[in-house]
């Protein structure tokens, strides 16, 4: 395989590395799609009661759609389905002072307002996770750094959010590597939930004790690439930032810190 | 010029002991040359001293001098270092920015760290993407490549810093069969059209004796030979260091043992 790249006096990198993406939300700024997602989690979680998360999950969903990364955004709602499973039963059977209780099972009593307050933190939950998780699917990690670098972050500031972002897909291989090398040693990880959270011992020490081992040795990989040189790195690709963009950056500054002083102060309503 | 280690002991940070103690270790440019002992000997310890990553990263004392070419590593920055002196490590996986979308890019890291002039970045690489013969790798997803083809890009990144001098501690200890013979290969040619001069750690004496020209043993911390690769290899106290013979060498002595004339 040949590398492609146009013809010049002056070597530049391939096409492939400086093609910008195409389409209207995937070439969207960085930056400008990162403050989208922080924009829609505050709106989930402070905006009104059922109207705040339901608003962004259609918005998340539509995004999506002009993306074209709805069935990927799918397995992330597959993967939600025992966290949201557990919301609604333990607030749905177990709600404190639930006056409209259906029927009582013991120490059990659910009840619609107890559902309801269930539903109500599951789609909070959701439209949060789906909006971050909209804006890693739709941005090169590498794309977001160099933009922030560009606007005068420093290169560490800039590496731990990356590295933040990549630890996540990272941490959920290591663990289904742990998963299945304590599976071929015998151990039962499915089936009944006790055997489950049995499972969680052995899969989490390795995990966060190979994560905290990791860390070491990536500090002296990233020294041995000169990582710590002082000043800004070259940057290979300028991506696109139109004005309206950064009209609307500013747009979602102000509405971020508007909706949480409109908490605090009370025209919201007070923090739930 | 030459990678020069003198008198060099070294304490890690909260230990009481030396972990190295007296070594004295020369690597001139364009010699390849082997180190070789048991698990815990100090190998790796010798590969972060070397490469001026220890004590300056990690910590610890050092005593007695690490000079790579005129740079005293005392004195320099790790990323001083790390444009005279590259490390390849172990595992391939910590090795890669983790930041990159393909190859190409994650090749790049190391020169725009640098903050070198764009054109000069794609010099860089392409030299390393064709030192390596891995043309066909600079699309991929690094997160995506094979434990042989992932060492070989973190190898291709750090010759992109065109150190004159590498140091590579058991690059192939992680790999299967496949991905050892893959880095080997890519080993092999370097060592023959590169200038650079190499240090490498390895258990494989196989792979070692067909790319080191000067081996040395280290023992509790200490060098306890430092000779040609094929005198030092065929040394009869070599198991008792914990070092296992190359296959060839073992097949002479039962050979010999039997009576049988493999010439």
């Amino acid at each position: 395989m040949t590398v492609d790249r146009p013809t010049g006096s002056s070597p530049t990198p391939p096409d492939f590395v400086l093609q910008a993406p195409s389409g209207a939300y995937l070439s969207l700024n960085p930056v400008t799609k990162l403050l989208v997602a922080a924009a829609e989690v505050e709106a989930a979680f402070l905006i009104g009661t059922w109207t705040g998360p339901v608003l962004v999950l259609l918005l998340v969903l539509a995004s999506a759609a002009i993306a074209g990364v709805v069935s990927r955004l799918a397995v992330i709602v597959a993967v939600t389905v025992p966290i949201v499973a557990s919301i609604l039963l333990i607030n749905g059977f177990l709600y404190p002072g639930a006056v409209d209780v259906i029927v009582r099972l013991g120490p059990l009593a659910p009840s619609v307002s107890g559902f309801a307050f269930g539903l109500q933190i599951t789609l909070r939950l959701l439209a949060a996770s789906l909006a971050l998780a909209l804006a890693y699917l739709t941005t090169r990690t590498d794309d977001l750094l160099s933009d922030l670098e560009r606007r005068g972050f420093g290169r560490r500031a800039t590496y731990v959010i990356g590295s933040a972002v990549e630890t996540v897909p990272r941490t959920v291989d290591r663990a289904a590597e742990i998963v299945d090398a304590q599976r071929s040693r015998g151990m039962d990880t499915e089936g009944r939930w006790w055997r489950r959270v049995r499972g969680i011992v052995p899969l989490a020490a390795p995990v966060v004790f190979g994560a905290l081992t990791e860390v070491e040795e990536r500090t002296m990989a990233l020294e041995a690439r000169a990582f710590s040189t002082p000043g800004p790195r070259t940057i290979l690709r300028v991506l696109p930032d139109a004005p309206w963009q950064r009209l609307v950056r500013y747009g979602l500054l102000l509405g971020l810190i508007a909706v949480i002083v409109g908490r605090i102060t009370g025209p919201l309503g007070a923090l739930p | 010029m030459s990678l020069r280690l003198e008198g060099v002991s070294y304490r890690y940070a909260g230990s009481a002991a030396d972990v190295l103690s007296g070594i004295d270790l020369v690597v001139e440019p364009g010699e390849v040359v082997g180190l070789v002992g048991a698990n815990e000997a100090g190998k790796t310890t010798v590969c972060l001293v070397a490469a001026g990553l220890a004590p300056a990263t990690i910590g610890g004392r050092l005593e007695g001098t690490v000079r790579i070419d005129d740079l005293d590593t005392a004195a320099a920055r790790p990323y001083e270092s790390a444009q005279h002196c590259g490390s390849l490590f172990q595992n391939p996986a910590t090795q890669l920015s983790g930041t990159a979308a393909t190859v190409w890019e994650e090749i790049a890291f190391g020169p725009r760290n640098l903050a070198l002039p764009l054109a000069e970045v794609v010099v860089r690489v392409d030299e390393a993407v064709r030192l390596l013969a891995i043309a066909d790798l600079v699309q991929r997803d690094p997160a995506r490549l094979s434990g042989g083809q992932a060492q070989l890009v973190a190898l291709a990144g750090v010759l992109a810093l065109r150190p004159a001098y590498l140091i590579l501690d058991e690059p192939t200890s992680q790999l299967d069969p496949q991905g050892t013979r893959l880095v080997g290969d890519a080993l092999g040619a370097l060592a023959a059209h590169a200038h650079a001069g190499v240090l490498i750690v390895e258990h494989k004496t196989d792979l070692l004796a067909g790319l080191a020209s000067r081996v040395a043993v280290i023992e509790a911390g200490r060098l306890v030979t430092d000779g040609p690769a094929a005198t030092t290899l065929g040394d009869e106290r070599l198991p008792a260091w914990g070092v296992q013979p190359p296959s060839s060498v073992r097949l002479a002595r039962a050979a010999a043992a039997a009576g049988v004339s493999l010439v």
